[in-house]
């Protein structure tokens, strides 16, 4: 399963972020390969829409589920709407690779 | 002759000030009076002007069709304000962070998109007894953006080529505060002499760099802080054209819905000195 975790810095050893629009960095991992990939996310400095066009992202990257501390409505329901899971932290700083075993070993 | 009193920071007196520059000027000018502060407009609590005008204030969403569209994504891609999102072939409208553009509309390929007049809040005209010509706009509350009827209000009514009209201008030193300048031909700030009231100065000064229209400071409770806000004056070669002193029965004053004028008659000749100076300085002059 693809799915995209916000995260502090730009690796899969790094400590997840909270938010989700404007999260530094945003790590695509595939569960079943445990492959990641990092993006930059590039609306942390938008001053409006900034969880639209995270949830825009996260649409295109065509994963199926993404995971941040929380969602705010619009993206909530951008994610919705593409029939994307929006799940939140099981538990407060742990690392990318923890969240993506998490859901590796939790599959819904 | 458009002058707009605007200021940063909140609650340094910018409707004081329009007010009872509106007020001297309305004997012997043809005198208009525009409250641009659309979130919390203010100035009729003073002016009293009986409306006699409404209209809706309206921004331009756009609407899809989704028969024509064709998921390309030129929208979402041309939105600068993430208003638009490409969602499972079809495109999401997000009504309370368009701004209004049209970019959409312009770009579209297909032409499927129309653009709805959504009502945000509403205009009022109306004149008071001084023959000020009044009118102001009004955000309806929950509607997150005040600059598109700001535009509308200044297009609304036309105030004719040889009327002064006051804008007083919203507080801050984002978007609606830029949109009450632009256009504008000269720029009052009213500020306090507290590190507050300089900090937030600054901000505005440094849009008038970008708008280039000539400027002078208010310096309201003069007195308290200290006098830092004259040595910017100085160093940025900013006239201070009016000190209003620090008083709490001016205050008090306000409070209960005076004006300036009506509580200090003898600042009438000071704010026709102050136009004086204001177009003398328009004219080519040094203030």
């Amino acid at each position: 399963m693809i799915v995209i975790i916000t995260a502090q810095e730009g690796t899969i050893d790094s400590i997840v972020n909270e938010r989700f629009g404007r999260a530094p960095y945003l790590i695509k991992v595939d569960t079943d390969s445990m492959n990641w990939e990092a993006f930059k996310n590039a609306s942390i400095h938008h001053a409006h829409g900034a969880g639209i066009a995270t949830a825009q992202f996260v649409i295109d990257q065509k994963a199926e589920l993404v995971m941040s501390g929380d969602f705010g409505p619009n993206a909530a329901n951008t994610l919705n709407t593409a029939g994307i899971i929006a799940q939140i932290f099981p538990q407060k700083n742990m690392t990318v690779k923890e969240a993506a075993e998490y859901l590796k070993d939790n599959k819904r | 002759m458009n002058i707009v009193v605007c200021s940063g920071k909140g609650g340094t007196g910018k409707t004081t000030i329009a007010t009872s520059l509106a007020l001297s000027l309305a004997e012997a000018q043809h005198t208009w009076y525009m409250d641009c502060d659309v979130e919390a407009p203010n100035g009729h609590i003073f002016l009293h002007p009986v409306m006699t005008q409404k209209t809706d204030a309206v921004i331009q969403i756009p609407h899809i069709d989704s028969n024509t569209c064709t998921a390309c994504g030129r929208c979402v891609e041309v939105c600068q304000f993430h208003a638009l999102a490409l969602v499972a072939n079809k495109v999401m409208v997000f009504p309370q962070l368009c701004h209004g553009c049209g970019s959409c509309t312009w770009n579209c390929p297909e032409g499927a998109i129309t653009e709805m007049p959504t009502p945000i809040g509403s205009l009022e005209y109306g004149v008071t007894k001084e023959s000020i010509h009044f009118e102001h706009g009004m955000l309806t509350i929950s509607e997150p953006m005040g600059t598109p009827i700001i535009r509308q209000l200044k297009k609304w009514k036309g105030t004719g080529k040889n009327a002064i009209v006051v804008r007083d201008s919203p507080p801050g030193a984002s978007c609606p505060v830029v949109a009450t300048l632009l256009g504008g031909d000269f720029a009052l700030l009213v500020t306090e002499p507290t590190p507050f009231g300089l900090h937030d100065l600054k901000q505005i000064v440094g849009i008038l760099e970008e708008i280039k229209i000539p400027a002078g400071i208010i310096v309201n409770r003069d007195g308290i802080g200290n006098d830092a806000v004259d040595q910017f004056a100085i160093e940025n070669k900013i006239p201070i054209m009016m000190r209003i002193p620090y008083d709490k029965s001016l205050a008090a004053g306000i409070a209960s819905g005076r004006t300036l004028l009506d509580i200090m008659p003898e600042y009438r000749q000071k704010f026709l000195a102050l136009f004086a100076d204001i177009s003398s300085v328009l004219n080519g002059g040094a203030a």
